[in-house]
C-alpha cells in the first residue's frame, strides 16, 4: 500500500476523540504518545511504560470484568506481532464491549522506523500481511479496514458501539519525530486512579 | 476468599484442576495462549475490581518475565499467581529439569514474596498467603511442587 492510501495518525486519533463518549480508551507507544497529547479523560489509560503486546490483553481483562463498558484498545502492528495468541484469546472469550484498534503503519516506529517482518519488503511474495484476514482467521467476526479519514469518520461510531469483539485495521504512515512515548505521570498512581474511574457506577 | 477469576494455562498437574474450577460457582476460568498475556489479563481484571489469581507452570513464568515487571513493579499490581514446580517432587520423565534450577531464583529475581508448598499439609498455606497478600495489598505466590513434567 503507497503511503498516499495510508492516514495520519494524528488525524485517526481526532476522529476518535470527537466520536468518543464514555468508553475506556486504552493506548500504548505511538498510539500512546499522540493520544496523550489530545485527551485527559479519567477513563484513559496511557499504557506507558507497556509491556509491549500485552495492551489487548490489558483490555481483555477490563472488557470481561466491566461488561457494560466499551473498551478500545488503541496499539500498532509491531506490538500485535509481540502477541498475537491475544487475539485468539479474545476471541476465545469474546466480550462483546471490546474494540481492537489496529493502528498499521508497517514499522517499529518508536525504536527508529524499522520495518517489522509483516511489511512487505521480509516478504518473499511482497505481500504485506493483511491483518484484516489474520483477525477473521483468529475467530473476529466483526473487522473493518480503513485507509482514508474520511472513511474512518463514517465508520468510527459504528465500530465503537457494534457487538463484539470488534477488530479495526487504520492505514496510517510512520510519524517521523519525536518518536518516544513519555509516561504522562507516577504509573501506579496513575493506574490507581483509572481504576478508580473505572469502578465508578455508569 | 473471594476469588472471581482464574486466569489459567494448563500444566500436566494443574490442569487437573480445571475441571472443578469451571464447575465452582462465581469462578470464571479465562484460558490464555501463552502465559505472558495472564498476568496482563488478570491486571485489566484488577483495575475493573475483579479478584483474579494466575494459574500457570513455572515455564510460563520464565516466559512472563515483562509481563510480570510491567504490572507487579511499574503499576504495583497486587496480583497473586500459583505457581507449579515442574519436576519438583520426581524427574523420573525430565531428569534433570532445570526447572529446579531457576524457579525459585527467577522467583526471587522477580522480588515475588513466595509460599513453597511440597506437602498435602501445606496446602492451608496458600489460602492464608492470599488473604495476607489481599490484606496489605501486595503481589504473592503460592509455588506447588509438581511431580509430572
Amino acid at each position: 500500500m503507497s503511503d498516499e492510501s495510508r492516514m495520519l495518525l494524528t488525524d485517526c486519533l481526532e476522529v476518535l476523540k470527537a466520536a468518543r463518549e464514555d468508553e475506556v480508551v486504552i493506548s500504548v507507544m505511538g498510539t500512546a504518545r499522540e493520544w496523550s497529547k489530545i485527551s485527559d479523560h479519567p477513563l484513559d489509560l496511557i499504557y506507558v511504560p507497556s509491556s509491549m503486546g500485552q495492551a489487548t490483553a490489558l483490555g481483555l481483562g477490563v472488557a470481561l470484568s466491566q461488561p457494560s463498558r466499551r473498551v478500545v484498545v488503541c496499539q500498532g502492528d509491531g506490538s500485535l506481532l509481540m502477541n498475537l495468541g491475544s487475539l485468539v484469546t479474545i476471541t476465545a472469550h469474546a466480550p462483546k464491549n471490546l474494540t481492537v484498534l489496529l493502528f498499521d503503519n508497517g514499522v517499529y516506529e518508536v525504536t527508529g522506523i524499522q520495518q517489522t517482518l509483516a511489511a512487505s519488503d521480509f516478504r518473499r511474495d511482497e505481500q504485506s500481511i493483511c491483518y484484516a484476514s489474520l483477525a477473521r482467521s483468529c475467530g473476529f467476526q466483526v473487522v473493518h479496514e480503513f485507509a482514508s479519514v474520511d472513511d474512518w469518520q463514517v465508520g468510527v461510531k459504528e465500530c465503537l458501539s457494534e457487538d463484539g469483539p470488534v477488530f479495526v485495521v487504520i492505514k496510517t504512515t510512520p510519524m517521523t519525530e519525536n518518536l518516544s512515548p513519555k509516561s504522562p505521570g507516577p504509573a501506579a498512581e496513575r493506574i490507581r486512579n483509572f481504576a478508580a474511574a473505572l469502578q465508578v457506577e455508569d | 476468599m473471594g476469588i472471581t477469576h482464574v486466569v489459567f494455562l494448563p500444566d500436566s498437574t494443574l490442569g487437573m484442576w480445571e475441571e472443578s474450577m469451571m464447575a465452582a460457582d462465581g469462578l470464571e476460568v479465562v484460558r490464555v495462549c501463552r502465559e505472558g498475556e495472564a498476568w496482563a489479563i488478570a491486571a485489566g481484571l484488577h483495575l475493573g475490581g475483579a479478584k483474579p489469581v494466575v494459574m500457570i507452570q513455572c515455564t510460563g513464568l520464565f516466559e512472563s518475565g515483562d509481563a510480570l515487571r510491567n504490572v507487579i513493579h511499574d503499576y504495583k499490581l497486587p496480583l497473586f499467581g500459583v505457581i507449579g514446580y515442574r519436576s519438583y517432587l520426581s524427574q523420573a520423565s525430565l531428569p534433570g529439569d532445570t526447572c529446579l534450577t531457576f524457579t525459585e531464583p527467577i522467583l526471587d529475581a522477580w522480588k515475588l514474596d513466595y509460599r513453597f508448598i511440597d506437602t498435602p499439609d501445606k496446602l492451608s498455606m496458600m489460602a492464608e498467603h492470599y488473604e495476607q497478600c489481599r490484606q496489605t495489598n501486595q503481589p504473592g505466590i503460592a509455588l506447588i511442587a509438581e511431580g509430572k513434567a
